[in-house]
């Protein structure tokens, strides 16, 4: 028999034994620190995961791709293990901390297969541990994957809260909204500005948009191109935009930089430029003419 | 991490104007399909349109493969416009906002690329164009989201 | 490849309010028919007394650089004519596509829906010169 037929038989054999002793092998992983502490509340529920498991790999041992890790029977691992890997990203555990506790589900399997075997010393129930250990390191790495995957998913879905709590559209007054930007305006976050101010000016109707960048550290050029863009984009919708909270070191920062905001109407706070889109829709002040509506 | 698995793709021809109304709406159906979102879907087939514009007014027509990406937890988009027509000899000059050979506003190729994360450019004069765009969703399946 | 799109309606329609002409657009416009329609609207004008013409596209999906030049040049010639162009109904997803594209239309007339629109143009015509509802 030449090895690789003799491979061929051992993960077969061990696609037999994970089939064969499925229950007793979930039985044992269910205790296992990786399916314990997602499944806290029912064993049950834990040991059907476990089975969910052994079954894929027992698929991928008939089919003899032990080291292949896009084998299609991973589909269901992943499925299985990205949920729970997911849920466990939330607690805060490190994708290094879950691929030990897979590696730690070794030594519960092979000691089942152990005791099938009653020579040690038979070439076949060496390769038949043999490619149980490549199955398990494949698996290790599948869930190692997933879990980076999971994790790069949680923070970008972070991110993504982060920006839309950070930049609530607010009602002013009839017919005018505002966005105080607060913090560093980067090229995503500018996205979910112009997006979430778009949609409230189609929303409320709005004839005015207030950006008011007060709370924006620094203006550089690309800040500045933000800032033009979203201006250019609600005034295609028929709105148009005031910037205002322009602090005096800002204002010469952008003098010194050489950017020219000559297209956008400007205001120094967002007082005076609520007061211009009053003024703008004829709203009338009590203290004086609506266009002479300069106060602070 | 597994390589980009294509998962099914579709030739279109861009011979006239009704296969540049066509491919926008492939691209537009293939790129809501999987999940991109409506601002996402709009710069994809904007730039697809810009793109098929191209390969049909200076390509003298060619053609468009929409080929769906699989990365795992991440579905994409790649679309690769080809042309057997002159070519482009300065990239750089054509790339240049504003310039145009076509009577365009001269925004084709460089607007496009401004609205695809990926973009890359093979010509050689003579021997025809062939532009590629990529681009990706982010799926947060909602499985995942669920407790298990 | 014959035309996809046959069985549906036209995607241009033109109503006439008193001098204001109604142009509506909806979903995909070929190259051909927008050129088609700046012929329109040109001859309309000159043909009418028509001091105002509103282009509302809430309906279209996507604008490229090829529809965003006819749309401003339907602009330019209608001012040329002595009539105003407001283009009204721009969705979100379009106008940040646009702006990313490089086309922000900069000496178009917008209004957020057909109703704003026609106030604008109640409001500055007859005869008012452009520009003096403060956008440039």
């Amino acid at each position: 028999m030449s090895e690789q037929d003799a491979a061929q038989e051992a993960a077969e054999w061990v696609g037999a034994f994970l089939t064969r002793r499925r229950e007793q092998i979930a039985q044992r992983w269910a205790d296992a620190t990786l399916f314990r502490t997602v499944f806290t509340l029912s064993r049950d529920e834990s040991v059907e995961a476990c089975k969910t498991v052994i079954d894929a790999l027992a698929t991928v041992a008939t089919s003899g791709r032990l080291d292949d890790i896009t084998a299609p029977a991973f589909g269901t691992v992943r499925d299985q293990l990205g949920r729970m890997a997911a849920s466990r990203a939330w607690t805060g555990s490190s994708s290094a901390q879950i691929a030990d506790e897979v590696a730690d589900l070794r030594e519960p399997v092979t000691s089942v297969l152990r005791e099938e075997v009653t020579d040690q010393s038979d070439a076949a129930a060496q390769d038949s541990l043999l490619a149980l250990t490549v199955l398990m390191g494949t698996l290790r790495l599948v869930i190692m994957e997933t879990t980076l995957m999971a994790g790069e998913e949680l923070i970008e879905r972070q991110r993504q809260q982060l920006m839309e709590v950070a930049t609530p559209v607010i009602s002013l007054w009839e017919n005018i909204v505002a966005v105080p930007l607060i913090g560093t305006l980067d090229s995503a976050r500018s996205q979910v500005v112009m997006e979430s101010l778009l949609d409230a000016i189609v929303a409320q109707r709005a004839r005015y948009a207030i950006l008011d960048i007060t709370g924006v550290p620094t203006v550089d050029s690309l800040v500045a191109q933000h800032l033009m863009k979203t201006v250019a984009a609600a005034r295609l919708m028929g709105a148009e935009c005031i910037v205002s909270g322009i602090r005096p070191a800002i204002a010469q920062t952008i003098v010194q930089l050489g950017i020219d905001l000559s297209s956008v109407i400007t205001r120094a706070t967002l007082a005076d430029a609520l007061a211009y889109a009053l003024g703008q829709q004829g709203v009338e002040f009590s203290s004086g003419p609506a266009t002479g509506a300069g106060t602070r | 991490m597994a390589d980009s698995l294509r998962t099914g793709g579709t030739s279109l021809p861009i011979g006239s104007d009704a296969d540049l109304a066509w491919v926008r709406q492939e691209v537009r159906q293939a790129a809501a399909e999987l999940g991109f979102s409506l601002v996402q879907q709009t710069k994809l087939v904007t730039a697809a349109s810009e793109l098929a514009r191209n390969t049909l007014v200076h390509g003298g027509g060619g053609e468009l493969e929409i080929t769906r990406l699989d990365r795992g937890s991440s579905l994409g988009l790649r679309l690769c416009f080809t042309d057997n027509g002159p070519g482009i000899s300065d990239i750089e000059l054509a790339m240049t906002d504003g310039y145009t050979t076509g009577g365009g506003l001269g925004l084709g190729l460089s607007g496009a690329k401004r609205l695809v994360p990926d973009f890359d450019l093979v010509t050689e004069p003579g021997a025809g164009t062939t532009i590629t765009v990529t681009a990706w969703v982010y799926t947060v399946p909602s499985a995942r989201l669920e407790a298990p | 490849m014959s035309a996809p799109f046959s069985g549906q309606a036209s995607p241009v329609s033109v109503l006439a309010l008193k001098d204001v002409l109604l142009v509506t657009l909806q979903g995909e416009l070929h190259d051909g028919m927008a050129e088609q329609l700046q012929q329109d609207i040109t001859e309309r004008i000159a043909n009418n007394k028509v001091t105002g013409v509103v282009i509302d596209i809430s309906g279209v999906e996507i604008i490229d650089s090829f529809l965003g030049r006819v749309l401003a040049e339907i602009a330019s010639i209608t001012e040329l004519l002595a009539a105003r162009t407001v283009l009204c109904g721009m969705r979100p997803a379009v106008a940040i596509t646009l702006v990313e594209l490089g086309l922000s239309l900069p000496g178009l007339t917008t209004a957020l829906d057909v109703d704003r629109a026609m106030e604008l143009l109640a409001r500055t015509a007859p005869a008012a010169p452009p520009g003096s509802e403060g956008r440039s």
